[in-house]
């Protein structure tokens, strides 16, 4: 009896001969589980609501609308069929299934750094995961962004593929820190402002972008508009929590927060946040912003009926329910994308298990004018020692009506 | 409030012709996600250790002939120090804010000197006091009384409860009574309860529905669900293991009579038990219009204020006043909404110039001072379904009878005058006081503290749910702490009663009956 099993078992082993030996150990998914954790896949690839991993979310590029693809080992409609060899060249290279190319929303480009290992980690992992039967139609780009082959072209500019290099300089912390942000992590994705073809800017590491009507931050050390002013612990219990004593997370970052950092372990957020404070040195404060008297007094009165109750007159906020806006980076930052957005719509951060609440606030489109929301938002740009330009009333008029179009 | 939802009809005396309410006015029932504690003001108050044993202690103090012969009054199935953890528990999820009178039996300076023993300090210090309240307190102490900060859930300080849920700090904007609260200072469900809920996966919750009966099995002694009508009017069955009926201390009853749990209360014979004991709150106002000050009192907040206990309860002496009872009373400042509070001078004209002048004068000057007293049950106040009224489902409505009984009427005019005794050493260009008379006018706002209709007891004759708020007939069906379960409503708000109760029956849900479903007792 034992030995047919056995039989039945080796079998089994030998019909599924593509996949590397030692697959199935435990250690080896738990560990493609986690890096699935650190690279968010869940972000993208399965639809709020929808199956883990089965796709369907609709990303608004720049370029068009994508699809997010199933990626569950469904053989019809996932990515089953795919080799080995496939599942890591598109990881590697953007090259998915018989060369197909990717397109860049797919972040290879930082992907490329991930070890081996922990490349077949993942892919034994998403072996395990329950295959869905869901067709995805992943490309629906308008013409010529459709033509795959485009990403040639793309690529050659834009994409240098190779392995994560440590710093041997450097501690093993600050490089595991620069491994998952630089690699699996993929916050350059957001946090890095892009070339006229999506392309990483060079010299421009991390010093914050404008997506999906979104800003997402400045993470350089910049005390003024970067996390210059971020202690390590202030940026750990952000990424744990999604809540610190300076912000909370809502917008694309809510859902980062909530199907990646959140769930990463704690030392992994500490190497983060090591990477981040220490890969460049704290830059001093520094604007010249000058802001007309009449603005921060109309400013500084809608402020107080509008805004004082919960962000307080000193603009300190309550430490996770209302975010902090003397010197928060956000508030003034070059690009106010984030910031008018959030006073027109207003927002819901996210709730973590450290921080459940999940404090939502207000939208005022309704309640101020083109003309108020100007005021005010240079207002706290420039209060409490705060310095940013001023916004005019047309840059408030624009922002409603591109809000409008793409809510 | 949703009156097509939610009315009932009302009259003062069985031999009335009781008519449907078309606006709430004297109470206002919550109705949806949270309920009333999204708009109550977190007035955050513990029953006296007596109030527990109410006809036993007052019998043995005063002798049986004290009490009149109609008042249905019983003890409760429960006492003070079986309750006082569920308490505790229930102040630390809302953050009260609050300073402790009696810690483990240690009296502390600057609390509440009559109030039962506390296991542990408020979980906040107490509100900020504005002027009026402090001018209360200042005049209090002058004659004798040890005025304290009221216990609020309205928090002066930032906090975050046992869930992990952050409450913030109140702004005394003067909006907690009718609304929600806009900046998560207030404990309502939705800051201190529902987000931790929502994060647990196997926590759904059917907005946007209504229950219309809970359903029982052929031997009519276990429920096997609810049924529930969505905005659509479609109808949905919800099978469950245990029900738990929490829809406010009055549709508590309509719903236990619709589904036919427990006896229904006949007041002829005295027999039954559902609806038997409904009970109010007798409330009284002393108005004080002061010189030269200003009170700003628009800076407000639900629940702060400066208040005296010396007459709540038996804290004083009741021989030969002929009354039983009482209740607390002090300064509070929950709003001064300008549309609402337009306090003047008594003789200035209703309207005009004058009425305009004096409006203006006195708006800074004057505030209210209140009494909070007792509401003790009686034989002809009670809940029953109306025979002649019907909702849109076709179900009949509740029917309220009730009125202001000689007891609380005597007992209001004592409290009151208590209250403008201290009024007058304030100095005041003028005082108005409003002991509370009858009839009972259901038109008036007085408070939302509607109570009994499903008391809990011992005695399964003269209670709907057990100690444990378990219904003695249909063992799955709990009644957890909606102030319906109150034998007799007394001299505070009820809300910190219902929590606590909640919490005990909680415990005794997980911890025995779902080991062993079946009677607790």
């Amino acid at each position: 009896m034992r030995r047919s099993l056995l039989a039945i078992a080796l079998s089994l082993v030998f019909t599924r001969a593509a996949i590397p030996a030692g697959t199935q150990s435990f250690d080896l998914v738990e560990r493609g589980r986690y890096l699935s954790v650190l690279g968010d896949c869940g972000g993208c690839h399965t639809r709020p609501g929808g199956q883990p991993f089965a796709g369907g979310l609709t990303l608004n590029t720049p370029f068009g609308k994508l699809v997010t693809p199933n990626i569950t080992p469904d053989q019809d409609t996932g990515i089953g069929h795919w080799s080995t060899e496939e599942f890591v060249s598109a990881l590697r290279e953007g090259r998915g299934h018989n060369g197909t190319r990717l397109y860049p929303a797919m972040p290879y480009p930082t992907y490329t750094r991930m070890t081996e290992d922990d490349v077949l980690a993942l892919r034994s992992y998403f072996l395990t995961v329950a295959p869905v039967h869901n067709q995805v139609v992943s490309n629906q780009l308008p013409f010529p962004f459709n033509v795959r082959l485009s990403m040639l072209f793309w690529n050659a500019v834009n994409f240098t593929s190779g392995r994560f290099q440590p710093d041997e300089q450097k501690s093993a912390v600050w490089n595991r820190g620069a491994y998952i942000v630089q690699g699996p992590g993929h916050c350059v994705t957001c946090h890095t402002p892009k070339n006229f073809l999506g392309g990483d800017k060079a010299d421009a590491d991390l010093m914050g972008a404008t997506l999906q009507g979104w800003f997402a931050p400045n993470l350089s050390a910049d005390e003024r508009i970067g996390i210059g002013r971020w202690s390590k612990d202030d940026l750990v219990q952000y990424l744990k929590t999604g809540a610190n004593s300076w912000t909370l997370a809502s917008g694309p970052m809510a859902e980062a927060v909530s199907h990646s950092t959140s769930q990463m372990t704690d030392s992994d957020l500490a190497a983060i946040a090591t990477y981040l404070k220490e890969r460049s040195g704290s830059t001093a404060a520094n604007s010249t912003a000058v802001v007309e008297q009449d603005t921060m007094r109309a400013g500084g009165a809608i402020y107080k009926d509008n805004c004082a109750a919960c962000h307080r007159d000193n603009g300190m906020g309550d430490s996770g329910l209302f975010p902090r806006l003397a010197g928060s980076p956000l508030v003034q930052s070059a690009d106010p994308t984030t910031l008018v957005r959030v006073v027109l719509e207003g927002s819901r951060a996210v709730s973590t298990p450290g921080a459940p609440t999940a404090p939502a606030m207000p939208a005022f489109d309704w309640r101020l004018n083109d003309d108020q929301v100007a005021a005010v938002i240079s207002y706290i740009r420039n209060a409490w020692g705060n310095s940013a330009p001023s916004l005019n009333t047309a840059a408030i008029k624009s922002a409603r009506s591109s809000l409008a179009a793409s809510p | 409030m949703r009156p097509e939802q939610d009315t009932l009809t009302f009259r003062n005396s069985m031999s009335q012709t009781a008519l449907p309410i078309r606006h709430f006015a004297s109470f206002l029932p919550g109705n949806g996600v949270g309920g009333a504690g999204v708009h109550w003001n977190g007035q955050t108050w513990r029953f006296l250790p007596t109030d527990f044993q109410l006809r036993t202690h007052l019998e043995q103090r005063y002798g049986k002939d004290m009490l009149p012969t109609d008042m249905t009054i019983q003890d409760w199935p429960l006492n003070y120090d079986e309750l006082e953890p569920y308490y505790d528990r229930f102040e630390k999820l809302c953050g009260t804010s609050g300073k402790a009178g009696n810690l483990r039996g240690q009296q502390q300076p600057g609390g509440n000197p009559f109030e039962g023993w506390r296991s542990s300090e408020y979980p906040t210090p107490p509100l900020k006091q504005t002027y009026g309240p402090t001018l209360f307190a200042e005049a209090a102490r002058k004659i004798g009384h040890s005025p304290f900060p009221q216990p609020a859930s309205n928090l002066s300080q930032s906090y975050i409860n046992p869930l992990g849920l952050k409450i913030g700090q109140c702004t005394y904007c003067g909006f907690c009574e009718r609304f929600g609260c806009g900046n998560y200072s207030k404990s309502s469900p939705q800051v201190c309860v529902l987000p931790a809920l929502m994060r647990l996966p196997n926590f759904t919750a059917q907005t946007e529905s209504e229950v219309t009966r809970i359903n029982l099995d052929s031997s009519g002694k276990r429920a096997t669900g609810v049924t529930y009508i969505d905005t659509s009017g479609e109808e949905w069955e919800q099978p469950a293991q245990v029900v738990l009926v929490c829809a406010f201390a009055l549709f508590n009853v309509r719903m236990l009579l619709l589904s036919g749990i427990g006896k229904a209360y006949d007041a002829q014979s005295g027999q039954g038990v559902v609806g038997r004991n409904y009970a109010y709150q007798t409330t009284s106002g002393v108005g004080v219009i002061l010189k030269d000050k200003i009170l700003n009192p628009f800076i407000a907040t639900g629940a702060h204020g400066m208040m005296i206990d010396d007459y709540n309860g038996d804290n004083f002496d009741h021989g030969g006043l002929g009354f039983v009872g009482g209740g607390y009373m002090g300064a509070g400042q929950t709003n001064a909404r300008p549309i609402q509070t337009r306090p003047v001078p008594s003789g200035t004209p209703k309207w005009g110039t004058r009425w305009k002048k004096a409006t203006a004068e006195t708006y800074q000057r004057a505030f209210s001072l209140s009494t909070h007293g007792s509401s003790y049950s009686y034989r002809d106040c009670y809940l029953d379904l109306d025979p002649t009224y019907k909702d849109r489902l076709g179900r009949p409505l509740l029917r309220m009878t009730f009125d202001f009984h000689d007891n609380e009427l005597k007992m209001s005019a004592f409290l009151t005058d208590r209250l403008a005794e201290i009024a007058k050493a304030m100095d005041p260009v003028e005082i108005t006081p409003s002991p509370r008379k009858g009839p009972y006018n259901i038109n008036i706002y007085q408070t939302t503290h509607n109570t009994g209709g499903t008391v809990m007891g011992a005695d399964p004759a003269t209670s709907v749910v057990n100690r444990y708020c378990q219904s003695w007939d249909v063992h799955n069906v709990f009644v957890p702490g909606g102030a319906s379960v109150f034998p007799q409503n007394h001299g505070y708000n009820p809300t910190d009663t219902v929590g606590a109760l909640a919490y005990w029956t909680a415990d005794a849900i997980k911890q025995r009956y779902l080991k062993n479903p079946g009677p607790l007792i």
